[in-house]
């Protein structure tokens, strides 16, 4: 499934800070990582983790007051042997190039991301325009086949209607329209489904994974509930005050959880939870991004913290080839430290009870 | 009151009909609506947005009124014309907790004040100095400290607010809340302290609550009983395991399928079920409300009503 060979995007080292109000926050902190042609990235983390900043990276969308402070962001997806560095993009002029073409996003709500003045037509048009130079009846023909394609019955008498007769789910429909209407290489989807009913959410989680078998999309998945992801997602990186702490393949992390911060999203899920007893909650609050950070961010709301949690960042350990997670515990001279029960149990489903 | 298995019910619903708009605009939002609620328990509400479990919330503390059918509490009814008394008595006695605590506090107001405005409705002969000592109890009961009554919203993480939210209600000595979707503007982590802090709260108190949500997955582990509705109709009502056991249902059985579940090899071979109305043949044989089997309860015509008694057979 994974193929190392055909990286489209790999992140090396990110820096990314904001200031605000005279001080210098820390959003990104040392990112590196490699997104695979067609593969489906997930990327899991609480609000305020940093995982849609990253994101913005790619686009161009960063906040005015935020800056990329040091790293690379290399695209492959225009000419394999000669990657642009999208950390060094700075003009609109620059950003036309990669934005709609190349990488393409769907934010959270949909009922913000349209404009409620415009026909569905006309907005998925404009892109149509914009990015695949197409004019009129060709336009418009080619907007109603797009409409089908996100599966909106239809489509032609759709086409000519506004967002406002349009549910929830159907916007969210035509928001993955516009999206693959500029015919992206990368397509990221922030949240796509956090305002949409658990019916719907199934069918459009369906949708992305139809588009991106059909078209080879590369799909970037970012949500606050690793509840959702496991049917969507190849691969899962689980964010943390701005660094990456665990990524692996999907099976390797639901199954197979190394750091401390992913045993506690896992365990604080309802869907693992056993009735009558406490969920397991994550005490406190992320740490302040203001502040330097010492040691492993997640320490002080680690129960099973170490010492050297508090002193010195942890570097990646492999666990296998594909997953790597920053946490000392998997130091070989770190002490024995057992996950709480319920991931213990899921890892002896899973993985046959091998206990090392 | 006592029902016939000798249960205290708390609330009751009796063919609650709501209607908003008259004449030829009027939309039926809720129609036909029966259920129990005992003291005690939690009773789960599930639907999708725009199903009417959030009007019929609203309709039992007196936030819409009506059209058809009476709500009792504690066998005395609490719907349409009421006197005074029994309305501050159901404001006492009934609370709300909303869904998004970034949009139910007043901005403009101090924690204090929103915490005990209730009480100022109330209460208005209480002391000052009472009323402050009962908002310092009620936020450290939601796990708050007491110096925050002195700030003011903004200062506050979402899964804070949503204990402002709760300290708001609890301050008031309810005996029923109902939260409407009280955890799904909130992240997976916070959600769980919300939760906890919910089902804590029960305990101690023996509060009952009606929980309103559309994410089964949470359902499933507060809920002991759960009604699903369907386009302002009640389809299936049964105890939280039964239900997830034996959806009987094809609504109810959609719904399930759509939970997403933290297991890859199953999600992957998992099939979602989409509910289609057209499988229900009503023209000549209307649903009727059907008690299936014990406490399970079903919207069902003839055919269907042998159906699902061959299916339970099994």
């Amino acid at each position: 499934m994974l193929n190392n060979g055909d990286i489209i995007l790999s992140v090396k080292d990110l820096h990314v800070k904001f200031s605000l109000r005279g001080k210098v926050l820390n959003a990104i902190r040392g990112i590196s990582l490699d997104l695979h042609k067609g593969e489906s990235l997930a990327i899991v983390g609480e609000s305020g983790s940093g995982k849609s900043v990253f994101t913005k990276n790619f686009i161009g969308l960063l906040d005015k007051n935020g800056w990329v402070d040091s790293g690379e962001i290399l695209y492959y997806g225009m000419d394999p042997e000669h990657p642009v560095d999208l950390a060094k993009y700075k003009t609109e002029e620059q950003w036309q190039t990669i934005r709609g073409k190349e990488v393409a996003m769907v934010m959270q709500d949909p009922m913000t991301s349209l404009n409620p003045l415009k026909t569905i037509g006309w907005q998925i048009e404009e892109a149509l325009k914009l990015h695949q130079g197409l004019k009129g009846e060709a336009a418009s023909k080619k907007a109603v086949e797009i409409l089908q394609d996100v599966g909106i019955p239809e489509a032609e008498r759709r086409a000519k209607q506004y967002p406002h007769e349009f549910s929830g789910g159907m916007r969210q429909r035509v928001v993955i329209a516009i999206a693959m209407a500029c015919n992206p290489q990368i397509l990221i989807c922030d949240e796509p489904t956090t305002a949409l009913d658990v019916t719907i959410q199934a069918q459009i989680l369906q949708l992305i994974r139809n588009l991106k078998e059909k078209y080879g999309l590369t799909t970037i998945y970012i949500t606050h509930d690793l509840g959702v992801v496991a049917n969507v997602a190849d691969r899962i990186a689980v964010m943390y005050a701005g660094d990456i702490v665990e990524v692996g393949t999907c099976e390797e992390v639901f199954y197979d959880p190394r750091h401390p911060y992913t045993w506690a999203l896992l365990s604080s899920l309802p869907q693992l939870g056993i009735k009558g007893n406490d969920l397991y909650a994550i005490k406190g609050t992320p740490p302040n991004l203001f502040n330097v950070i010492r040691g492993d961010a997640f320490a002080p709301r680690n129960p099973r913290a170490l010492k050297i949690d508090f002193e010195h960042r942890p570097p990646y350990f492999d666990v296998s080839p594909t997953h790597k997670a920053r946490t000392w515990l998997l130091d070989p001279r770190a002490p024995k430290v057992d996950p709480p029960e319920i991931i213990r149990h899921i890892r002896n489903i899973h993985v046959g009870g091998v206990e090392e | 009151m006592i029902d016939y298995k000798g249960r205290e019910v708390l609330c009751s619903v009796r063919n609650m009909e709501v209607t908003f708009g008259k004449g030829r605009k009027a939309f039926v939002a809720v129609k036909g609506v029966n259920f129990d609620i005992y003291k005690g328990e939690t009773f789960g509400l599930v639907g999708e947005s725009g199903s009417g479990k959030t009007t019929i919330g609203r309709a039992i503390i007196r936030i819409n009124p009506i059209s058809a059918g009476e709500v009792l509490f504690k066998g005395e009814r609490i719907s349409g014309k009421i006197s005074k008394e029994m309305d501050k008595m159901v404001t006492q006695k009934i609370q709300m907790i909303f869904q998004d605590p970034m949009a139910s506090l007043n901005e403009r107001a101090k924690v204090d004040y929103i915490v005990s405005e209730g009480l100022m409705n109330v209460h208005p002969d209480m002391k000052k100095e009472e009323r402050e000592e009962r908002v310092s109890q009620a936020l450290s009961d939601v796990g708050l400290l007491p110096e925050f009554a002195t700030r003011f919203p903004h200062e506050f993480s979402g899964g804070q607010r949503q204990r402002i939210g709760i300290a708001r209600a609890l301050i008031m000595e309810p005996e029923f809340i109902i939260a409407d979707e009280p955890i799904s503007a909130l992240d997976v982590s916070i959600r769980a302290q919300v939760l906890n802090l919910m089902s804590k709260l029960q305990k101690e108190r023996g509060l009952t609550y009606l929980f309103i949500a559309h994410d089964l997955s949470v359902m499933r582990f507060i809920t002991d009983r759960i009604a699903v509705i369907h386009k302002g109709v009640i389809v299936e009502l049964a105890e939280t395991e039964k239900l997830y056991a034996h959806p009987l249902h094809p609504y109810t059985q959609a719904l399930l399928s759509a939970i997403p579940m933290p297991d890859p090899d199953n999600e992957k071979k998992k099939v979602v079920k989409v509910y289609d109305p057209s499988v229900h043949h009503y023209e000549n044989d209307p649903p009727r409300w059907i008690e299936i089997e014990e406490g399970h309860f079903i919207m069902a015509n003839g055919e269907e009503e042998a159906k699902y008694r061959e299916i339970l057979k099994k």
